[in-house]
């Protein structure tokens, strides 16, 4: 007989939790990338739900900008903590007193040069493999990428030279100083996340749900008043309910009005929202039709 | 909102003269799952090569070359969700290496959707698409005899085109076949039935994605789990724990049943089923679940637990039909790797039977195998692998192939 109640977040919890135990299985010296995002809270509930009552056989790793916000952070070393999980964390301030990162400002958005720690990282600890947690759903981009993904030497990208990506017979293998990237929830789309973030209870930075924000109106969207970005002549600083849809750099992270305040109500906007995701959020994307495509030809996630 | 939904997932296939960028625009856009921000920058990118209208096709071009040159060059996935299902798209380009690309994104599909032109009817690719749908044994076939708005939406050619392609999906032994008649264009009969085809009896597109029964997609008789993954935690009230991971991929197992390890065929008894959320008294394909044994029997990753009344064949030779992937050609000489559930062993081809011509199913006597080259092949592996009939059990019978010195992936097989 056929499973009674076996909904689309199970098959897609079924189908993440099998490409991770295939990293685990076949790749040497594997890593999860954590932010504390709510994403990778998701990937890092699949681990659990993956290997328990095994501890996680790869180390969280994250490549923090020193643009982050607090929240974010703050939820990262809680819930690595909490877990019993070994957490690494590499710095852009490291590579930059290294000189391999340049920055043109103090303000300048630190996301493009994530890419220079993160592959520095990978060398440093030799990872063969690193699980990430993003979307097919999130970027076009990434829409034709394949959940393991190959990089080359300098972590390059090359869309137009993908291995074939068949049933779910995973290719994992890579030649010394080759890496591969690994999308466990490729398929997972940003309505599956929230629904998954209702279902597990997971906890989230707060920053996702509703709250007051001192915001500038900047370039069609509201950007967040912080030490790093502040009001330019002419523009005024106002107090929005606001919460952010996505989370990266402090520089380049837009919040949407909102006065959704947890999970369920964000499920209920997500719903009815005709503005995507990065769309909405992120000034990062927005430069070029293919800003993401160049980036992860460079080495991005 | 529910959650109660299953998944769906499927593919097109048509070129883009048969509407198939258009039917796809139109599945998003009428499920609302087009946003403003992407329908603004595709109406830029329309205005800017100087189109009349917004090209939905647009949507689906991920990558700058491809918009640069106005093809698409690779598989794309597409979502979109309605109250009752989530769906997902494997979207595949119409030109020459269609049948790789099709074969990619039909591995995984419940269904295919293939479009014909209602003015031009069943033509050769029709038949080299329905042919491909057979051999990756796609369960369910939708024939979307599209622009009916070009032949007056006469009933007598929808019946007409119909008639050709179940008979021509006969001699493939195919009987899952469902004809809809549709306007992509204009909207009728995709999620809303319109004022034009008032014969019809049957449902839309949209409704028969929406209710077509995916429950016996895959096996579900034939209990198979191949080890994932052997957990051993050695700690605290964990001690003695050992836990074999692995993901059902046929059938069902509970606790107490007796199984077979294979290729040992040594037998133990479940003692339990373990979940991070709990304990379970029965597992189905395709939940991904932890065994424990009553005996402690030595297993390792690409073993495979099974039960006595429904035994695989263990073998180290065995024939298949073989999509050959790679630019450069199969060579028979050279010794391959195949990655079949979790094992992965030495391969080599000790025969190339025929290759099948995919626009007139002629087979062919002819040593080499090309990219988008099908091909019947005998095998022999260097460990015994644990496998099905492909058309059985389609986890059980497929694998790919792997080229050693560039570790590409260069051929997916199904064993017959």
């Amino acid at each position: 007989m056929s499973n009674p109640g076996f909904t689309h977040l199970d098959a897609l919890e079924s189908e993440s939790i099998h490409i991770m135990r295939e990293v685990a299985a076949e790749c040497k010296n594997p890593a999860l990338l954590f932010s504390g995002g709510k994403d990778s809270i998701v990937m890092l509930r699949l681990a659990e739900k993956a290997f328990r009552p095994c501890r996680f056989p790869f180390p969280l790793v994250h490549i923090d900008t020193g643009h982050n916000f607090p929240e974010v952070i703050a939820t990262r070393d809680r819930l690595a903590a909490g877990l019993g999980e070994r957490l690494i964390v590499r710095t852009l301030e490291d590579s930059i007193k290294k000189g391999t990162i340049v920055l043109k400002s103090e303000t300048q958005s630190r996301n493009v040069f994530q890419s220079v720690t993160l592959l520095e990282t990978i060398a440093e600890f030799g990872f063969d493999a690193c699980m990430g947690g993003a979307r097919r759903d999130e970027e076009k981009a990434r829409a034709k990428e394949r959940i393991f993904s190959f990089r080359d030497e300098f972590g390059q990208w090359d869309p137009k030279n993908q291995r074939p990506e068949l049933w779910d017979l995973y290719n994992t293998r890579v030649h010394p100083g080759e890496n591969i990237r690994v999308f466990p929830i490729s398929n997972w789309t940003e309505m599956d996340i929230w629904q998954y973030i209702e279902r597990e209870k997971l906890v989230i930075p707060s920053i996702y749900y509703a709250h007051e924000r001192e915001v500038i109106q900047r370039a069609g969207g509201l950007m967040p008043v912080s030490k790093l970005v502040q009001p330019l002549p002419g523009e005024t600083v106002i107090k929005k309910t606001v919460r952010f849809r996505t989370v990266g750099d402090i520089t380049c992270t837009c919040p949407v009005q909102s006065h959704a305040r947890n999970a369920q109500e964000i499920i209920e906007e997500t719903a009815v929202t005709r503005i995507t995701e990065r769309g909405a959020t992120r000034m990062d994307d927005q430069t070029s039709e293919a800003s993401m495509e160049l980036r992860k030809k460079e080495g991005y996630f | 909102m529910s959650t109660a939904t299953q998944l769906l997932r499927f593919i097109t296939a048509g070129s883009v003269d048969d509407g198939k960028s258009t039917l796809i625009g139109r599945l998003l856009h009428d499920s609302k799952s087009i946003f403003e921000d992407q329908l603004s920058a595709i109406s830029r990118t329309s205005e800017k090569r100087g189109m009349a209208a917004v090209d939905l096709s647009l949507l689906t071009d991920g990558l700058q070359a491809e918009r640069e040159q106005g093809i698409t060059i690779d598989v794309a996935y597409r979502y979109f969700a309605t109250p009752k299902r989530k769906f997902i798209i494997g979207d595949t380009p119409g030109h020459e290496q269609y049948t790789r690309n099709m074969v990619t994104a039909a591995s995984t599909a419940n269904l295919v959707v293939i479009l014909v032109d209602a003015r031009k009817g069943v033509l050769v690719q029709t038949r080299r698409h329905t042919y491909l749908a057979s051999l990756v044994g796609i369960p369910h076939i939708v024939l979307a005899v599209n622009k009916m708005d070009m032949v007056d939406y006469a009933e007598a050619r929808f019946n007409e085109i119909c008639t050709e392609y179940l008979a021509f999906a006969a001699q493939l032994g195919l009987h899952n076949v469902t004809c809809v008649p549709l306007s992509a264009l204009v909207g009728d009969m995709l999620v809303e039935r319109g004022d034009n085809l008032n014969w019809y009896q049957g449902t839309t597109l949209m409704d028969l994605l929406e209710s077509i029964e995916i429950d016996h997609d895959v096996n579900t008789t034939d209990f198979r789990y191949p080890v994932q993954w052997v957990c051993r935690p050695q700690t605290g009230e964990y001690h003695d724990f050992r836990g074999f991971m692995g993901r059902i991929e046929a059938g069902e197992v509970s606790v107490g049943d007796e199984i077979t390890v294979l290729p040992s065929g040594r037998t133990s008894r479940v003692k339990g089923i373990v979940t991070y959320d709990g304990k379970l008294q029965t597992a189905y394909a395709p939940q991904s679940i932890t065994i424990t044994l009553t005996d402690e029997i030595d297993i390792s990753r690409g073993d495979m637990f099974v039960k006595a009344d429904c035994l695989p064949t263990v073998a180290k030779e065995f024939e298949a039909m073989l999509c050959w992937l790679s630019e450069t050609p199969l060579d028979k000489n050279r010794k391959y790797l195949v990655k079949h559930t979790t094992r992965t062993a030495k391969c080599l081809f000790s025969s190339i039977d025929y290759r099948v011509d995919v626009n007139t199913l002629e087979q062919h006597a002819n040593p080499t195998v090309n990219m988008n080259d099908i091909a019947h092949v005998a095998m022999k592996v260097q460990q015994p692998l644990v496998f099905d009939h492909y058309q059985r059990n389609r986890a059980g019978g497929s694998f790919v192939v792997i080229d050693e010195a560039t570790n590409n992936t260069v051929a997916a097989g199904m064993i017959v």
